[in-house]
């Protein structure tokens, strides 16, 4: 976690990349080198190739960067979520499908297994996928229900000492890769979202069938398919976690993986800022560079100020987690805005490269595509409304925030 | 000590023999993406808010020492940097984050503080006379002065040999074949230990650093001295006048005849 001696006076140093501390610069820097070394080169592919970055995702988990905040013990790099976030951001510049990819594994994944397993599901389950050996997925969506995540159908019975399950999940990323599922089924329909409980599945188990692979607008490196389960049986103590708790497993986990997707779309964002001011720099129109015209400047304000609040925003709610604090609200707030400013800047971003924004020569059509999905995923924006909604009043319900008193003009009217 | 070795006492005595210590040497510069500005008063580049890395040569250096380490040919490396309070980063990021063992940090009293290059050779020529390694590594230059005096200085100042602009290098018992690279063309040497060696570009190419040696390197020691206490002092002995940019660079011109051209080049750009 966050070391104690960061804690005191130095509070202002987690607000911009030049006063961090310098373990978080160096996983910076090693990110940001490994991006434009490693994943510039093959982004293009993996989109256009619908490729499964292979080579670059091995490359991450000899790095430490498949379990970044799993401690050493379970095979994980022992940091923190503020450096999960930093680096998520810099891979995602390089690669937005490596990125969620490396988001699922660490946050859909690694955290829930890490915060609820036993010991020995851990050396299991946690220890080969931390370290980058095997990749997990996150099974909770069903074709019925996406945000309605409380109104699972997919269920689990126990016979003697196995769990039979059945049901189908769907838009499930690194689905043809794991090698284990955690899925989300129902033991009783009756109690809603109290009868859902959290399962290890391993894919190879007899009865669990992939669907095939979603043609996406974006993020093609990444496979996303449906998660088919036909009396698919696996041992009792695959349960993750306590009977029930599946619904609460599920939204905790989903608050974690709501940082590392900020940290993507600000990857992304910052993708689409970079190329479009460098452009801007170089393309002449009207006798000077298109940098000198204030329509251009006005976009290029706006994407870098949306950018650095989002970012702000993922680094408050790492933080936050990292302490030990609630975090979901900050969460939320850093989710919605980074996937807006990704889709915000990648939208300006092809509009100041013009015709050249619009074809594959430049990136900036992929980040255009790729950045949409971060507004959909791990909780559709709307959702993200809801639960800071839901949390700010909350707070106002529970406390007493003095407003100036009505009609508080009439005093100052009235004459003496 | 691995127990493996441990067997007749010659075969100890060879196992002490075979492992060398390294003693490599970091520098802290602008990094080389930046686009580097004169300071108004001309007397240096701009250095505040600037983004600063390990010196691309030297990590060069620490990279062939980690690897010697692993073929165990090296059994400790020492990392220094001579440089203000932000060389720690350095220190940390780019040596005791990629295998080092120990780093040593001569502080300067700020970033902004330059070192000269017989000063950085007589403040290693002390560290070397404490540490007494057997092969000292380092970048060929730094990338901000692009001074090239540092190793020889000091392979001077310690009477040993020195291996220089390396591209290769190979090391047995008491002696390293290396490849120099040089405007002449390969240059293969063979060099006796204790030896200076500096860093070329085709040596090797550097490794990332883990995320959990990232995280070990916070514990590794890091010593903090200073260059009086080595009794060096860092009085500069050359009076910088001034710092300019390079000329713009004017478009190439046209000529219609070959004596016109040589007329140009003797009278024009005076290279004949």
């Amino acid at each position: 976690g966050i070391n104690a001696e960061y804690m005191g006076v130095g509070r202002a140093r987690f607000t911009s990349y030049a006063t961090l501390p310098q373990e978080y610069k160096a996983i910076r820097d090693m990110s940001r080198q490994f991006a434009e070394q490693e994943l510039f080169p093959i982004a293009a592919e993996v989109d256009v190739q619908h490729k499964f970055p292979a080579e670059a995702v091995k490359k991450l988990g000899e790095l430490g960067l498949m379990g970044v905040a799993v401690s050493q013990e379970y095979g994980g790099a022992g940091m923190d979520y503020l450096a999960y976030a930093i680096a998520m951001e810099e891979i995602s510049r390089g690669c937005a499908s490596t990125g969620v990819i490396m988001s699922v594994n660490n946050s859909l994944y690694s955290t829930p297994v890490d915060k609820y397993a036993t010991h020995e599901q851990k050396l299991q389950f946690l220890t080969p996928f931390a370290s980058g050996k095997q990749l997990g997925c996150f099974g909770l969506t069903e074709p019925g229900n996406g945000s309605d995540a409380g109104a699972a159908n997919t269920t689990a019975r126990l016979d003697g000492n196995e769990w039979v399950l059945n049901g189908t999940k769907s838009w499930i990323t690194n689905a043809h890769e794991a090698d284990v599922a955690i899925v989300f089924a129902t033991t009783d329909k009756s109690l809603k979202h109290k009868g859902i409980s959290a399962f290890l599945v391993p894919t190879k188990t007899p009865g669990f069938s992939l669907g095939n692979k979603e043609d996406k607008l974006g993020i093609r490196g990444s496979s996303t398919a449906n998660l088919i389960m036909e009396n698919c049986r696996i041992p009792k103590d695959y349960l993750l976690g306590k009977p029930g708790y599946g619904f609460k497993i599920a939204m905790s986990t989903l608050d974690a993986g709501r940082i590392g997707i900020a940290g993507q779309a600000l990857g992304i964002a910052q993708a689409s800022l970079d190329i479009a001011a460098k452009y801007s720099l170089e393309r002449k129109a009207f006798g000077n560079t298109i940098a000198k015209l204030y329509a251009i400047q006005l976009k290029l304000s706006q994407m870098a100020s949306k950018l650095e609040a989002a970012r702000l925003l993922t680094w408050k709610a790492a933080i936050a987690k990292d302490r030990g604090d609630d975090f979901t609200q900050a969460a939320a707030m850093a989710k919605l805005n980074a996937s807006e400013a990704a889709t915000f800047c990648a939208h300006q971003a092809i509009q100041i490269l013009g015709g050249m924004g619009y074809v594959s020569d430049m990136p900036a059509e992929r980040y255009y595509r790729d950045a949409r999905i971060t507004e959909i995923y791990e909780g559709t924006s709307e959702i993200q409304h809801l639960v800071i909604a839901n949390n700010l009043l909350k707070d106002y319900g529970s406390t007493n925030v003095k407003v100036p008193a009505a009609p508080h003009s009439a005093k100052a009217r009235a004459t003496d | 000590i691995n127990a493996e070795y441990m067997g007749t006492p010659s075969e100890c005595l060879f196992f002490f023999e075979m492992t060398l210590k390294a003693l490599v040497s970091i520098k802290r510069v602008i990094d080389y993406t930046v686009k580097v500005r004169v300071r108004p008063d001309k007397l240096g580049v701009i250095k505040d808010n600037v983004k600063h890395s390990c010196n691309p040569f030297d990590e060069i250096a620490v990279e062939q020492a980690v690897r010697m380490k692993e073929k165990k040919l090296v059994g400790e490396i020492v990392a220094v940097s001579i440089g203000g309070p932000k060389s720690v980063e350095v220190l940390r990021g780019s040596a005791l984050a990629l295998g080092v063992d120990r780093a040593i940090h001569v502080k300067l009293p700020t970033d902004n503080d330059d070192v000269e290059s017989l000063a950085v050779a007589k403040i290693l020529h002390k560290i070397a006379e404490k540490e007494k390694p057997d092969v000292i590594l380092t970048g060929k230059q730094a990338i901000d002065d692009d001074s090239c005096a540092v190793p020889q200085m000091l392979a001077g100042l310690l009477g040993w040999s020195q291996a220089t602009f390396i591209s290769e290098l190979e090391v047995s018992g008491k002696t390293a074949k290396i490849c120099r690279e040089t405007d002449a063309g390969m240059q293969r040497l063979e060099v006796s230990l204790p030896s200076v060696i500096s860093c070329d570009l085709r040596l090797n190419e550097p490794r990332y650093a883990k995320l959990p040696e990232i995280m070990k390197a916070k514990k590794k020691p890091l010593q903090e001295i200073t260059a009086d206490s080595l009794g060096v002092s860092t009085q500069p002995k050359i009076q910088i006048l001034e710092v300019a940019d390079p000329p713009t660079r004017a478009a190439g011109r046209k000529v219609k005849t070959v004596e016109e051209l040589i007329t140009k080049l003797k009278t024009e750009a005076k290279v004949i």
